[in-house]
C-alpha cells in the first residue's frame, strides 16, 4: 500500500514537472517570440488595425460600431441616417447572464443563438425588414438578409454590397450629396472575395463612413 | 460568381492544400515518433521530468503517465484561475469561481474547450497564455501520443512495449505543433489578428467618444486552438470575432489548420505499419464522410429552411458577412467532424438540418478526420469492428494488419464505442425529466419549442462527451446541473476511451503476426473503405437515430 502511494506520488511529480517545463516552452517562450516578431513586422495589425481620420482615432477597421444620434425616451439608440448603418447586433452579453441589448459593445462579443423557429427572431427579422424598407424606400423583397440578421460576433465590420447600395440614396439626400457620388463611394469601398473566391464581397462600414466624411467636408 | 460556386471553389482549394501537406507532414510525424535522437531542448525537458525517454512502457505504464500528466494539468489550471485575482497582467479580472474553474480546467485538459465563461470578460493574459494555450498544445500532443501507441500496437509483435509517453508527448509538442504554430500565428497576424500584451484601453469611435477594448496574445492562441483541434476562443465570439479571424482567407486557413494533422496522421499510420496504402484506405474513409457532410451542409444552409431564415431571405443569422454561407458551412462541418468546436458562425442559428449534420458529425465519434490523434485511434477502433463484422459474414477469424482480432480485442473495441453514447443519451434523458435542467432552454418561444430545445440539450452532451466544445448557445449551461454533468462527460469521454485504446494496443503488440493468406480481407482496398464507411454510419445511426428523430429531424420536417 505504502509503495503504491509512493509510486503514485512520484508519477504525479513527474507529470507536474513535465507540465511546468512545457508551460515554459508553450506558455512563455512561444507567445513571447510570436509577439516580438509580430510587433516588429506587423505593428499596426498586431495592435488592432486602428484607423485615424483628421488626426483622431475613429476605431478599428476590423470591428463594427454604431452610428447613432442619441437615444430615444426608452433608451434605444436612434440611427443617424446621414451615415451608413451596420447590421443589427442583437446578441446578448456575457453568455446570456444579462438581458441588456449590448449592440456593438467591443467587450461583449457574441451571437443571439436564436434558432430558425424562434418566434422572437421571426418577429425581429420582420420588424427590421419593414424598418429598412420604409427608411430607404425600397420594397421589402429587395432587403438583403444581412440587413435583418445579427452576425456571429455581434461586431461584424461589414455589410453586403447590396445593403450598402440600398442605403446610398437616402445617405446622399441626408448629406445633400450627389447620389452618383455616394454610389461611386460604395463601389470604391466594396472589397471583392480574397483572390476572387475566398469569403464574400463586402463593404466595410467604417471605411464607407470615413469616405463620406471626406465627401461632405 | 455565385456564392455557391465560391463555396465549392473554397472547398476545392482546401482539398488541394490538404493534399499538398499530406505527405510531408505525415512523413515528418512518422519520423518524429520513430526517431532515436533527442533534440537539446527535449533533453532539457526530460531532465526536468526526471524520465528516461528511451525506456519502453507497457500499456498500463503508458496510461499512468497520461493520467498523472493530465491530473497535474487539471490542478495547475484550476489553481491558476483561482489565483487570477492576485496574478499580474490580468486586466484586474477577479479569480474564477470554484465550479467554473473546475469546469474550464477539465474542459481544456480533455481537449474539449467547452467554455462557460466569456473570454474577454473573465480571463487575463496569464491564464490565457500560460494556462489555457498550454493545454491546447499538450492535450493535443497527448491525443497524438495515444494514436501513435495504438499504431505501435499494430506494427510491433511479441512485445507489450508501446513506446515512452514522455518522449511522445514532448516530441509531438516540440517537433510537430510548435513549428506549425509559430508560422501559422504570424500568417494570422499579417492578416489582422491581434498579438499584444496591452491591457484594457480606450479606442476612439467614429461618432466621437471612446469604447473600452482589450488586447491579448490572440493569434498565438488562435492557431494552436485550431491546429490542436481544441477550439476554445480567446473572445466569447470565438473564430467569428474579427480579431481571431479577420477575413475570408484566414477563415479557410483556420479550417486547413483544423484538418491538416488529423488527415496527415493517416499517412503516419501507413508509414509506421509499413504499408502506406493501409493509410490511404483510412484516409479515403475519412475524406468521403467529410466531403459528404460538407456538401449536405452547404445544400441545407443555402436552402435556408425555417421560418426566421425564410423571412430573412438567407441563413445569415449568426454568420459573418466576410465568410458568407459557404465559408461558414465548411468551417462548421470541419469543427464538428473533428474535436475542435471552434466556430466562425453560431450553430444554434443554423437550419434544423444543418444543426442535425453538426450533431451527427460529433456522434460519429469525431473520426472523419477527427481530433488530433483521437480521430485516428477512433477510426482504427471502428476498423477493428469493421473487420470483425466482415469476419462474421465470411465465417473467418477476423484479422487486421496481421493481428488477430480475438475475443479480448473485440471486447475492448466494443467498450470503446459504448462509452460516449452511454454518456450522451443517459445525461440527455436525465435532463429531459429534471425541471431545473429543462429551465435552461432559452429558446422557449420557438414554434414547437420541443424539438429545438431537445436538440440544444442533446448537443450539449454530445459536444461534451465527444470532447468537441461547440454549443447550441441557446441553452444556459452555466448551472450546477450542466456544469457538473458536462464536466463529468468531458473527463469520462476523454480518458475512459483512452484506457480501452491503450489496452487494445497492448494486447495487439503482444501477438504473433498472422501470415497473410488468400482469405485475408484486403484492408487497403476500396472495398474495405466502403465497408468501413457503412459500419460507421450504421453503428452511429442505430445508436442515435431515435434521438436525432426527436430533435433536428422533427424540427426540419415540421
Amino acid at each position: 500500500m505504502n509503495n503504491a502511494v509512493r509510486n503514485s506520488a512520484r508519477l504525479f511529480g513527474a507529470g507536474l514537472r513535465a507540465l511546468l517545463a512545457l508551460t515554459v516552452v508553450c506558455g512563455v517562450l512561444y507567445p513571447l517570440v510570436v509577439t516580438g516578431v509580430a510587433q516588429a513586422a506587423f505593428h499596426d495589425k498586431a495592435n488592432g488595425s486602428e484607423v485615424t481620420q483628421n488626426g483622431r482615432t475613429v476605431g478599428s477597421e476590423l470591428l463594427g460600431q454604431r452610428y447613432d444620434k442619441g437615444k430615444d425616451s426608452k433608451g434605444n439608440p436612434i440611427p443617424d441616417l446621414r451615415y451608413f448603418q451596420p447590421r443589427p447586433s442583437a446578441g446578448l452579453g456575457s453568455n446570456k447572464t444579462n438581458d441588456v441589448n449590448t449592440q456593438y459593445d467591443l467587450q461583449v462579443s457574441g451571437a443571439t443563438n436564436q434558432g430558425a423557429t424562434n418566434t422572437d427572431l421571426i418577429a425581429a427579422v420582420k420588424e427590421r425588414k419593414k424598418w429598412v424598407a420604409d427608411t430607404y424606400g425600397v420594397p421589402q423583397s429587395e432587403v438583403p438578409a444581412d440587413a435583418v440578421t445579427s452576425s456571429g460576433s455581434g461586431l461584424d465590420p461589414d455589410i453586403s454590397p447590396a445593403y450598402a447600395q440600398l442605403q446610398a440614396d437616402r445617405v446622399a439626400k441626408e448629406n445633400h450629396l450627389d447620389r452618383a457620388k455616394v454610389e461611386k463611394l460604395v463601389e470604391d469601398t466594396t472589397e471583392g472575395r480574397v483572390l476572387g473566391f475566398m469569403g464574400e464581397p463586402r463593404v466595410n462600414v467604417l471605411k464607407l463612413n470615413m469616405g463620406l466624411r471626406e465627401l461632405t467636408k | 460568381m455565385s456564392p455557391i460556386l465560391a463555396g465549392v471553389l473554397q472547398l476545392i482549394a482546401l482539398v488541394a492544400a490538404l493534399a499538398l501537406a499530406y505527405r510531408p507532414l505525415g512523413d515528418h510525424m512518422a519520423a518524429t515518433y520513430s526517431s532515436r535522437k533527442h533534440l537539446r531542448v527535449e533533453k532539457i525537458i526530460y531532465r526536468c521530468i526526471g524520465a528516461n525517454p528511451d525506456t519502453e512502457m507497457r500499456w498500463p505504464a503508458y496510461l499512468r503517465g497520461i493520467l498523472a500528466f493530465s491530473l497535474a494539468g487539471v490542478l495547475f489550471l484550476y489553481l491558476l484561475q483561482r489565483l487570477q485575482g492576485s496574478l499580474p497582467l490580468s486586466f484586474g479580472f477577479a479569480s474564477i469561481s470554484p465550479d467554473q474553474a473546475f469546469n474550464t480546467a477539465a474542459s481544456f485538459v480533455a481537449n474539449t474547450n467547452w467554455q462557460s465563461y466569456s473570454g474577454e470578460q473573465a480571463m487575463g493574459h496569464v491564464v490565457q497564455t500560460a494556462g489555457l494555450a498550454v493545454q491546447n498544445f499538450v492535450s493535443a500532443a497527448t491525443g497524438m501520443a495515444v494514436a501513435i501507441a495504438l499504431v505501435r500496437g499494430f506494427s510491433r509483435t511479441r512485445t507489450g512495449d508501446l513506446g515512452n509517453f514522455w518522449a511522445d508527448l514532448v516530441r509531438g509538442t516540440v517537433r510537430v505543433l510548435i513549428p506549425i504554430a509559430v508560422i501559422g500565428a504570424l500568417v494570422l497576424v499579417a492578416c489582422g489578428a491581434i498579438q499584444n500584451f496591452s491591457g484594457i484601453h480606450e479606442v476612439g469611435q467614429f461618432m466621437g467618444g471612446t469604447q473600452q477594448t482589450n488586447g491579448g496574445a490572440v493569434a498565438s492562441q488562435e492557431v494552436i486552438k485550431e491546429l490542436g483541434t481544441n477550439g476554445g476562443g480567446y473572445f466569447n465570439a470565438n473564430s467569428a470575432h474579427p480579431f481571431e479571424n479577420p477575413n475570408g482567407f484566414t477563415n479557410l486557413f483556420e479550417i486547413f489548420l483544423i484538418l491538416v494533422i488529423p488527415f496527415a496522421l493517416t499517412r503516419t499510420f501507413g508509414r509506421l505499419v509499413g504499408n502506406v496504402r493501409q493509410g490511404y484506405a483510412v484516409l479515403a474513409t475519412m475524406g468521403v464522410i467529410w466531403l459528404g457532410f460538407t456538401a449536405l451542409m452547404m445544400w441545407t444552409e443555402f436552402a435556408h429552411g425555417g421560418p426566421a431564415l425564410q423571412a430573412a431571405g438567407a441563413a445569415m443569422e449568426g454568420k459573418e458577412n466576410r465568410f458568407g454561407i459557404g465559408g461558414s458551412s465548411i468551417f462548421s462541418v470541419a469543427t464538428t467532424l473533428t474535436s475542435t468546436g471552434a466556430v466562425d458562425s453560431f450553430h444554434d442559428s443554423f437550419t434544423a438540418f444543418g444543426g442535425g449534420i453538426q450533431l451527427l458529425g460529433m456522434m460519429l465519434g469525431e473520426i472523419a478526420p477527427g481530433g488530433v490523434g483521437s480521430g485516428l485511434y477512433g477510426m482504427l477502433v471502428m476498423a477493428v469492428i469493421a473487420v470483425f463484422i466482415a469476419g462474421l459474414m465470411v465465417g473467418r477469424t477476423p484479422e487486421y494488419l496481421g493481428k488477430k482480432i480475438g475475443t479480448r480485442e473485440i471486447k475492448l473495441a466494443a467498450c470503446y464505442i459504448l462509452i460516449t453514447p452511454t454518456l450522451v443519451l443517459g445525461f440527455t434523458a436525465a435532463s429531459m425529466v429534471l425541471p431545473d435542467a429543462l429551465g435552461s432552454i432559452l429558446n422557449t418561444k420557438a414554434l414547437g419549442a420541443g424539438p429545438h430545445g431537445f436538440s440544444e440539450v442533446l448537443y450539449a452532451f454530445t459536444s461534451g462527451a465527444n470532447n468537441n466544445g461547440s454549443a447550441f448557445g441557446g441553452l444556459n449551461a452555466n448551472t450546477p446541473w450542466y456544469n457538473t454533468t458536462i464536466g463529468l462527460a468531458m473527463l469520462l469521454g476523454r480518458f475512459l476511451p483512452m484506457v480501452f485504446v491503450l489496452a487494445l494496443a497492448g494486447s495487439l503488440a503482444g501477438q504473433k503476426p498472422v501470415p497473410e493468406t488468400a482469405g485475408t480481407l484486403r484492408t487497403e482496398k476500396p472495398l474495405f473503405a466502403g465497408l468501413l464507411v457503412g459500419t460507421i454510419l450504421i453503428i452511429t445511426g442505430l445508436t442515435y437515430f431515435p434521438a436525432l428523430a426527436l430533435g433536428p429531424i422533427a424540427e426540419g420536417l415540421s
